[in-house]
């Protein structure tokens, strides 16, 4: 496990230092992420002036709403973006390379990729993360402070899961499926809201088809203080069920994996 | 001009023939239609008055965005001409007796029209027979949709005028990553992508409007729904017009001048 973590942080830094040989593009792409979600910020900040609150939740609600959202798919995305590219690993035959090495299938898949860029988003995460947290009026008992740490875990496990499924289905299709881009990019966009905004019918399908409520609506109530209820701090930690399918699906993959490319 | 209509018949053709990524991207865009129906009926049933349009029109808007998508996103952009310029096989493309603005345009419009013409139709029926609230209507008259095509396709102008000076500008910075990000993250929230224009405040929305991004989506969508009718209507056009035929113009010689100092990369 020890050299597993060590070998991971040795990927890292050999495709930190190729990227950083493209200094210039490097800071631009940095630049340009941050915009991409600052734009998703602009939107909502626009949408408050003309409206100043919907279906209930304030500005500073949403704003916190969608800060721990963010944050959750940036801690994601910062471990498990590499199951992105896996359709290519799959299709050149280099996952064959991979299954025999002695070390981890899904340690290797995740060294494989690690884009800086990203750092953008992340950076933006924290700022929205920070302003979110200040700005939202709450007084900060142990216990909300809890339930912020719960989901920020809980919503890492969920969006890894999704990331593992995305990869897991490489297997059977050799091709990444485009509408499961639904899944992360648009559940972290339109997670932005909490989810009985959008009315009954989504909030159950993101409860029940990806547990996205149980890290996002279920313990913002409780963060909001409209329920006292104790069982919302936990409710975050339920993702550990739906990683567990996951890693299930990855595992079916993985023995159904016939060797492809050349 | 033969030459040029021939490119964009190739480009078409091959466009064309992805059907099945064409499918997919058509269960992408109803999620992310209907979403976008569902977050405004939210706003709107919060308080219907601070809404600066109908109703009726904002669900145009959404299902003519998502149906034209391919027409307005400028994140789409042809990778091939970035690769050329990062390989260096630009070069060929430069001994050819052809002028690498007009081939590059011609392309990139066949390259937009196939992906849109093979999504928006699924998209228009279904967003027609939808249930109330969520469904798209017909425009007010023959004219408005006559007017409505007329700036959709200027409105297609403009964003392939503007792609072309980000293709021309990677010709200085090589790595087109960085530049790419930027201008389209950019244009994303000016053109009302993010948040359709009206919805701004008055004096950023004043200024928005003249701005050549005004141009892309949010006129040709905004007629559509009979949001932008009469003196204001001629306004746009105009203006849209204006922006079409500068952002040209400045295209054209911004590739003068890099096709003088231009580099070749690789080896």
């Amino acid at each position: 496990m020890k050299r597993g973590i060590s070998l991971y942080f040795h990927y890292i830094s050999v495709i930190i230092r190729s990227t950083m040989q493209y200094k210039m593009s490097f800071l631009l792409s940095i630049i340009g992420q941050f915009l991409i979600s600052f734009n998703v910020f602009l939107g909502i900040y626009f949408m408050f002036i003309r409206f100043n609150e919907v279906k209930g939740y304030t500005y500073s609600e949403v704003l916190l709403c969608f800060s721990i959202m963010l944050m959750e798919f940036s801690l994601a995305e910062c471990f498990a973006r590499g199951f992105d590219g896996f359709s290519s690993i799959v299709r050149n035959g280099e996952f064959d390379r991979i299954m025999v090495r002695p070390r981890s299938p899904i340690l290797q898949v995740l060294g494989s990729r690690f884009e800086l860029s990203r750092i953008g988003r992340m950076l933006q995460a924290v700022v929205m993360f920070v302003y979110g947290i200040t700005a939202s009026g709450i007084t900060w008992t142990l216990s909300r402070v809890i339930t912020v740490v719960f989901m920020l875990i809980g919503g890492t496990m969920l969006f890894t899961g999704i990331f593992m499924i995305y990869a897991a289905l490489c297997f059977f299709t050799l091709e990444g499926l485009e509408f499961m881009n639904v899944f992360t990019d648009g559940a972290r966009e339109y997670g932005k809201y909490p989810f009985d905004v959008y009315g009954k019918n989504i909030l159950r399908l993101c409860t029940f088809v990806v547990p996205y409520t149980l890290v996002q609506y279920y313990p913002l109530q409780y963060l909001l203080g409209r329920t006292e209820s104790p069982y919302y701090i936990i409710y975050p930690l339920g993702t550990v069920f739906f990683l567990a399918v996951c890693y299930g699906v990855w595992r079916y993959g993985l023995r159904h994996y016939k060797s492809n490319g050349s | 001009m033969k030459k040029y209509i021939s490119f964009f018949g190739l480009r078409l053709n091959m466009g064309l023939q992805y059907r099945v990524a064409a499918a997919a991207g058509i269960v992408t865009q109803f999620v992310w239609g209907f979403m976008e129906c569902f977050v405004f009926r939210a706003f709107y049933e919060t308080n219907p008055a601070a809404f600066p349009m109908e109703f009726k029109a904002m669900v145009s808007y959404i299902w003519l965005q998502q149906a034209f998508l391919a027409f307005f996103a400028t994140w789409m952009m042809d990778n091939d001409i970035f690769d050329s310029i990062l390989s260096g096989n630009i070069a060929y493309e430069l001994c050819r007796p052809v002028s690498i603005y007009n081939m590059w345009f011609a392309k990139n419009a066949a390259t937009r029209i196939s992906r849109a013409l093979l999504r928006c139709m699924p998209i228009l029926i279904v967003a027609f027979i939808l249930p109330e609230p969520f469904k798209m209507t017909l425009p007010k008259n023959i004219l408005t949709f006559i007017v409505f095509m007329f700036t959709l396709a200027l409105g297609l102008g403009v964003t392939i005028a503007f792609c072309m000076l980000v293709y021309i500008i990677s010709f200085f910075t090589v790595s087109p990553q960085g530049v790419r990000i930027f201008f389209t993250s950019l244009v994303e929230f000016f053109c009302g992508a993010i948040v359709p224009i009206p919805f701004l405040p008055k004096p950023l929305k004043s200024i928005v409007e003249l701005l050549p991004f005004a141009g892309m989506q949010n006129v040709p969508l905004r007629i559509y729904g009979g949001d932008i009718y009469g003196e204001e209507l001629t306004r746009a056009v105009l203006l849209q017009t204006v922006w079409f035929v500068l952002l040209v113009l400045i295209g054209r010689g911004l590739c003068k001048i890099a096709e003088k100092k231009i580099v070749v990369q690789g080896g």
